[in-house]
């Protein structure tokens, strides 16, 4: 995001922010942060800049701070930019039993980085994640809202080949075709 | 074979539908709980027996009779759809599959409890079920199922899905309740308890996924009948997620009372242990319940079968028995390394501490570094006995029970195995690289 560039939800996103603050009692709004972070995650290239937060604390009428301590609380907010493609592995002891670390290195010699790094072209950044109740499928790695499942390492140099193929912006795990519905 | 309350309709094609759903028989239920009242409802759940699924196991029916009904105040249901339990993958499961029962589910419990507004807190990381429960509700509001006068007796109620972002603590309930108030999820302390001051300050009822499920059966066939299926104060049946060296993972549901070498064994259920390799060890409840070897998962102290069930898991108290928890089943084979698979859950559990409380935030670093530091063979014999103290520091000290959580698994490892944690600081040379953990299908020699 350039920085003269105006912060600003398109007009889907913003409807579908109003119509999340609705879920919730008048003057309750500060509930529906946690949800509108996700939408402002999947609008704005799937990381949070402080102005992007300062945005969204305004759209809540709640002040800064409330936004930033809860995005540095979740680990599912990045608070710093990211590759179009997030691949987090689960690793925790149900996957790791069935294979997560190999996961993990696969990934890390295959994509040239270590994990928590973003590969130079932008296009994948490596995590790793604590249990995605996904146990009796493991090992497995989710990208975006989708969960790659029972994987094999064929499988996973499937994936990576759709991902270069077929991505062209950032996914979230709020996706942009849900925002959209 | 056992019967089926939850999981009798879901392979039918189409079930996620609300309309291959009511062609099941769903929401008839619902139908009949809004001709009966409040209390009869409250009362069927009671009779069933029917205990907390997320975990704890406390009895359904009385937390609903402890919902303070002060007047003018509205009050809540909330459903806890934030499955994080290592081993637990039962709620996605079912929520994914067949949605509608959980609406209908929150439906008769928020009309039960005299709520007019509920809320799905679902875990940030199933975005996607996120999107199918929504889509549920729409169509049941299209329906009539939701909204004003729901099918035509008067009761107002509305249903809303709301998502988590990564945190397992936002299972606990007062933490889940902070966290869909838009804050950090630091649990609360108690009292007051949620059903007096809960969500915004109003009485609220936190209930897991498969406990508001449960309840549809329950109201259909009545309290007496549910609580005739299972064993003793272990009433109906349960969900159990199975996991690990085992030949068939998934989720089963089974009529409480099974024995767990059946369980295992048997071709309905886990089909045995995967590779022709032998049970070393089973974490029956999620991560956080003891971890038993394979003589005392099978057999109780004095040699009778061990059952699935919340008593017959936990007999022998944590000396030799464990807990039914969440019913997160981690099944692990013979070359397993107790010590490392502790390591991934201490981990876990440091990653994953709130860090309101000095024991937990510091204990759960501590404990990793020294899991650590003896898996790369730099361990000694006090480093043993000083986990042992961390984790003996840890329980019964925090706010809420992520310590306890974080604690026992360390506390069980040490009982039951050992031997295994000397062998590695007694001969670090022969600690092999992978630790005897699986490698992916068709790993190629190099990273093998």
């Amino acid at each position: 995001m350039s920085a003269d560039k105006e912060i600003k939800f398109s007009d889907d996103a913003y409807a579908l922010v109003q119509r999340i603050i609705k879920r919730y009692p008048e003057g309750k709004q500060k509930s529906a942060l946690i949800p509108v972070l996700h939408v402002a995650q999947a609008e704005f290239n799937g990381w949070l800049s402080a102005p992007v937060m300062d945005y969204v604390a305004s759209l809540l009428n709640i002040t800064s701070i409330e936004v930033y301590e809860v995005a540095s609380f979740y680990t599912m907010f990045n608070l710093k930019p990211v590759g179009k493609c997030v691949i987090e592995v689960c690793r925790t002891g149900p996957c790791w039993l069935m294979g997560a670390e190999d996961l993990v290195k696969y990934l890390e010699k295959k994509l040239n980085i270590k994990e928590g790094e973003t590969t130079s072209d932008g296009m994948f950044t490596l995590k790793t994640a604590e249990c995605l109740a996904s146990c009796g499928t493991a090992p497995m790695m989710q990208i975006g809202e989708k969960y790659h499942e029972n994987l094999t390492l064929n499988k996973v140099d499937t994936i990576l080949d759709e991902c270069r193929a077929t991505v062209t912006e950032p996914i979230s795990h709020w996706s942009k075709k849900e925002i959209k519905a | 074979m056992g019967r089926k309350l939850l999981t009798e309709n879901i392979n039918v094609p189409g079930i996620q539908s609300l309309s291959v759903y009511r062609q099941q028989g769903g929401y008839e239920t619902l139908k009949k709980a809004l001709g009966m009242t409040t209390d009869a409802i409250v009362e069927e759940v009671k009779k069933s027996g029917l205990r907390g699924r997320g975990g704890a196991g406390f009895p359904t029916g009385m937390k609903w009779s402890f919902l303070a009904k002060p007047e003018g105040v509205p009050r809540h249901l909330v459903c806890n759809a934030d499955e994080s339990e290592p081993g637990t993958f039962k709620d996605r499961y079912m929520m994914e599959r067949i949605p509608h029962l959980l609406i209908e589910g929150m439906i008769i419990g928020s009309f039960a409890l005299g709520a007019n507004s509920s809320y799905i807190y679902i875990r940030g990381e199933m975005m996607y079920v996120f999107h199918i429960l929504q889509r549920a509700i729409d169509e049941a509001y299209e329906a009539g199922l939701l909204g004003k006068n729901i099918m035509g007796s008067g009761f107002d109620f509305d249903l809303y899905v709301h998502c988590g972002a990564g945190a397992y603590i936002c299972g606990e309930e007062t933490a889940l309740i902070e966290s869909l108030e838009g804050k950090r999820g630091n649990p609360r302390i108690k009292p007051p308890f949620p059903a007096i001051k809960g969500l915004w300050e109003r009485p609220t009822v936190v209930n897991n996924v498969e406990s508001i499920m449960a309840v549809v059966p329950i109201i259909k066939m009545g309290g007496d009948e549910y609580a005739k299926i299972g064993i003793g104060k272990s009433t109906g049946t349960k969900l159990i997620s199975a996991c690990g060296h085992i030949n068939k993972p998934g989720v089963y549901e089974i009529e409480l009372g099974v024995p767990v070498e059946e369980f295992i064994y048997s071709d309905e259920y886990c089909g045995g242990i995967r590779n022709g390799k032998e049970l070393k060890a089973v974490v029956a409840g999620g991560s956080s319940v003891p971890v038993l070897p394979k003589d005392l998962i099978l057999k109780l102290a004095n040699g009778e079968p061990r059952l699935m069930s919340y008593e017959s898991l936990s007999e022998g108290g944590f000396a030799t028995g464990t807990m039914l928890g969440s019913g997160g089943f981690i099944v692990m084979d013979e070359d397993t390394s107790i010590v490392k698979n502790l390591w991934t859950f201490t981990r876990f559990y440091h990653h994953e501490s709130c860090g309101q409380c000095s024991p937990c935030r510091e204990g759960t670093g501590w404990m990793e570094k020294l899991l650590h530091k003896i898996l790369d063979g730099h361990g000694t014999l006090s480093d043993v006995d000083l986990l042992w103290e961390i984790q003996s520091k840890i329980e019964g000290k925090t706010i809420c029970p992520l310590g306890d959580a974080a604690a026992w698994p360390v506390a069980s490892a040490i009982r039951h195995f050992r031997h295994e944690f000397e062998e590695y600081v007694k001969n670090p040379q022969n600690i092999t690289k992978d630790h005897h953990y699986y490698r992916v299908n068709n790993i190629s020699p190099e990273f093998a």
